[in-house]
């Protein structure tokens, strides 16, 4: 077992400190989406002051009051880096960029404030175009500085020259190439303001070395110039009147939880409007934790691989009501045969997404804090005219498939440990305030169906890109921005070996994440449809890391600072848990070995619709037609 | 697949028209003609969209434009009550025995001749998009050498402007 050594937890410690700083969170989180200009928490700062470009960026940066970066320095923003050595913004050094990228992520995602990374020209702003356009994918705010090659060198194919704004322009919410260390602080502040506003995003500050280097005037606060910028926060009265009244009238409803509900902190209106109408819910895999899993309204998650419930729920609806969500394919299935009966109203802060897969019969564009507070009102005069859903007979339709088709699993009977069994202890075990943090294929699957979500910011993963090597830097990134919770990475072994790398950067910086790796030798979810769709023919997706032991993650885990622990039975599950859970001044790495042929059920085969929902393979739920 | 003319008032700033055009590439239109320039106010530019598309995927480039931070407006023109010209450069074989026909159609259609060799002539025209391609058509017998046409640009009848806004105001 190797821990890290005195003088590397002390530094950390040191540099702890500065992390908890900032006492305003609670104000700074809800701040970003009320339009507010992030110059106004800036009054500290001098009113000018004469600096280099590069500390012009780095005051810039203190004056957004960004308390920490993830980043890796090189040749290009080499000159960022001199002023960043003095200060107040700790700067975590990762071992590659994805990393960093994902961090920012990770941190955004559990804090609501915007998450920054910084990296160098060419490779290194190359590399974070995985995470920026992750980000991207779920709206995260997140803003990445790139160094760039001097003015003068641009579009000359220049030592690590990449045309990193071009490249990143389909990916980010916005970009920008500086052209002059004046700007700095203005286009700073502006890309504060666009990634954690409206629709949060990545945003790109690409900044050529030379103007790093300039001597130019900083001032604090700049005057944003976003001309064409104008997000809609407040719906139109007459939509959520109209909305509220279908709500009063429908006979199966059922409300679409998104993950916007849970960037526009809107969560406890969101149980208000609930328990106001008694509309069945559905929270999307972006969306857990927004409305506790426990509650009885809830149905689970829609869509592949869904609940029986809140699929047949949505199918069979005759009013959606979506809000903060995008009806995404996952969720749909095939698209011309998701919800025919069902009158839809969608309320998204993005008019682009409303429509853009099924037509909205009452759009409300807003922020979903204001949608859903508004339609809390709206609903309420309805009920006082006497106009209320009469829902009895549907609940006792849904009751009736969650009773019948739970979600549950089969143990292995090759007697092997079920990874569905070790996520669910896991859940139980930590609880309902750690932040769990998922890579992508099956195990994210179990973690989003057998850990209870109760509350919000507890479930971070990687939805619209599906990036495997998501879990690691987004957990690191978690903890940095939520010292006091437990943070649990769910990984997989084959996305665990994408970017494990950064437990080094937890180790030395102590940032004492958790990482359960669900290691079933294989590339597990495509071995599912290997299986399932391909005639078992199971081409390229066996790891070794069961039959070879290669890595080791135990040897691997010791070897980047970490705790090692494994776990072959299911006897040994709580104890080894309970043992990782009891170190908190190390990152630990569980290796659960758990049998390869567990599938994910209920399951949605892509581009088949909904209906085709299979519960367990070859159980298709019987769906009485006459009861609906 | 009807003929859309997107009018888009964008910031004049680097990089605005690789966003515009990104947006279509990605979504698979084709753009029949674009057209940009500066407008009364330099901070603004205005580019002039036309694309063959039906219109509910058209709806969707136009929010997702809508969505880009340097867009400031647009507007679909009805072309009913909108005013659309193209501008046609084409140089056209024309010796001593065909110059007179030649001359007879340019002045049939309004154009004018801008430049003139021993074996031709260069013949400039504006118009609709119908009007030049009938004009073409007239010169094609002659032996076309060359041919050059601007983007659409249109801009809508009556008093009307589309510039008027305080965004574009302030901007």
């Amino acid at each position: 077992m190797t821990r890290p050594t005195p003088e590397t937890l002390a530094n950390s410690a040191r540099r702890a400190r500065t992390v908890t700083e900032p006492s305003g969170d609670a104000d700074h989180t809800s701040a970003p989406r009320s339009g507010a200009v992030p110059a106004a928490q800036a009054v500290r700062q001098p009113a000018s002051a004469q600096v280099s470009g590069a500390g012009s960026l780095v005051r810039s940066l203190e004056a957004l009051d960004v308390d920490v970066v993830f980043g890796i320095p090189g040749g290009a923003i080499l000159p960022a880096y001199d002023p960043l050595y003095d200060s107040t913004v700790r700067h975590i050094l990762v071992r590659h960029e994805q990393g960093a990228g994902h961090a920012a992520t990770g941190y955004a995602q559990a804090t609501g404030r915007v998450g920054v990374c910084i990296a160098t020209s060419g490779p290194g702003a190359t590399n974070l175009v995985t995470p920026i356009a992750d980000a991207y994918m779920d709206s995260v705010p997140i803003v990445a500085i790139t160094g760039q090659v001097a003015r003068p060198s641009i579009g000359t194919d220049a030592f690590q020259e990449a045309d990193i704004q071009g490249i990143t322009l389909p990916i980010t919410k916005h970009n920008f190439l500086v052209q002059t260390p004046e700007e700095i602080p203005r286009v700073l502040a502006e890309a504060f303001h666009l990634a954690s506003t409206g629709r949060p995003g990545p945003v790109l500050v690409d900044i050529p070395k030379d103007v790093l280097q300039a001597s130019t005037t900083f001032s604090w606060p700049p005057t944003l110039d976003l001309p064409g910028y104008r997000p809609t926060l407040h719906p139109h009265g007459k939509q959520i009147r109209e909305a509220a009244r279908l709500m009063a009238a429908a006979r199966r409803p059922v409300l679409y939880v998104g993950g916007g509900v849970l960037k526009a902190g809107a969560t406890e209106g969101l149980r208000r409007l609930a328990e106001l109408t008694n509309i069945p819910v559905v929270t999307t895999l972006m969306a857990l934790g927004a409305f506790p899993d426990s509650h009885r309204q809830h149905l689970g998650m829609p869509g592949m691989h869904g609940t029986v419930a809140a699929v047949y729920g949505l199918q069979k609806a005759d009013l959606i009501v979506a809000l903060g969500a995008r009806f995404d394919d996952r969720v749909t299935g095939q698209l011309d045969s998701f919800a025919p009966d069902a009158t839809v109203v969608h309320a998204d802060i993005d008019p682009a997404e409303i429509g853009k897969n099924r037509h909205a019969d009452v759009p409300i564009v807003g922020d979903a804090r204001h949608v859903i507070d508004e339609l809390v009102t709206a609903v309420t005069t309805e009920q006082k005219a006497g106009q209320r859903a009469d829902l009895a007979d549907w609940w006792t339709q849904l009751d009736d498939l969650r009773e019948r088709y739970p979600l549950g699993y089969e143990e292995p009977s090759d007697g092997t440990l079920s990874p569905q069994y070790v996520i669910k202890r896991l859940g139980e075990i930590a609880g309902p305030d750690a932040i769990y943090v998922a890579g992508v294929g099956q195990h994210q699957m179990w973690a989003s169906q057998f850990i209870s979500y109760e509350k919000p910011g507890t479930w971070l993963n990687s939805g619209g890109l599906g990036t495997m090597g998501y879990a690691v830097p987004a957990a690191m990134g978690a903890k940095v921005g939520r010292p006091d919770a437990v943070v649990w990475a769910v990984d997989g072994d084959g996305c665990f070996q994408m970017t494990n790398q950064e437990l080094a950067t937890c180790a030395l910086e102590n940032i004492p994440v958790k990482i359960a790796v669900i290691n079933n030798g294989n590339l597990g979810m495509v071995r599912q449809w290997q299986t399932l769709f391909y005639g078992e023919r199971y081409s390229n997706t066996e790891l070794g890391t069961h039959k070879h032991r290669i890595p080791d993650f135990l040897k691997l885990a010791e070897a980047l600072g970490c705790v090692g622990l494994r776990c072959e039975n299911a006897d040994d599950v709580d104890k080894t848990i309970e043992a990782a859970m009891a170190i908190n001044d190390a990152p630990v790495v569980v290796d659960f070995v758990v049998g390869k042929d567990a599938m994910v059920w209920p399951m949605v085969a892509a581009g088949t619709s909904n209906d085709e929902i299979m519960f367990a393979r070859g159980v298709r739920p019987a769906f009485d037609e006459d009861e609906v | 697949m009807t003929m859309h003319t997107l009018s888009v008032l964008v910031e004049n700033k680097p990089g605005v028209l690789a966003r515009v055009s990104g947006l279509f590439s990605r979504r698979g239109f084709n753009i029949d003609s674009l057209a940009v320039g500066e407008t009364e106010n330099p901070d603004v530019s205005r580019i002039t969209i036309v694309v063959n598309a039906e219109s509910s995927p058209l709806e969707q480039v136009t929010k997702q434009l809508n969505k880009l931070v340097n867009v400031l407006k647009i507007v679909e023109l009805d072309p009913q009550v909108s005013v659309a010209r193209e501008l046609l450069l084409v140089k056209v074989r024309a010796d001593r025995n065909s110059r007179g026909q030649v001359l007879e159609t340019v002045n049939l259609f309004r154009a004018r001749v801008i430049d003139v060799a021993p074996d031709t002539l260069t013949i400039e025209a504006t118009g609709t998009p119908d009007k030049l391609d009938a004009m073409l058509r007239d010169l094609e017998p002659f032996g076309i050498k060359e041919m050059v046409q601007s983007g659409t640009v249109a801009i809508g009848r009556g008093s009307r402007s589309i510039t008027a806004g305080p965004a574009l105001r302030a901007a």
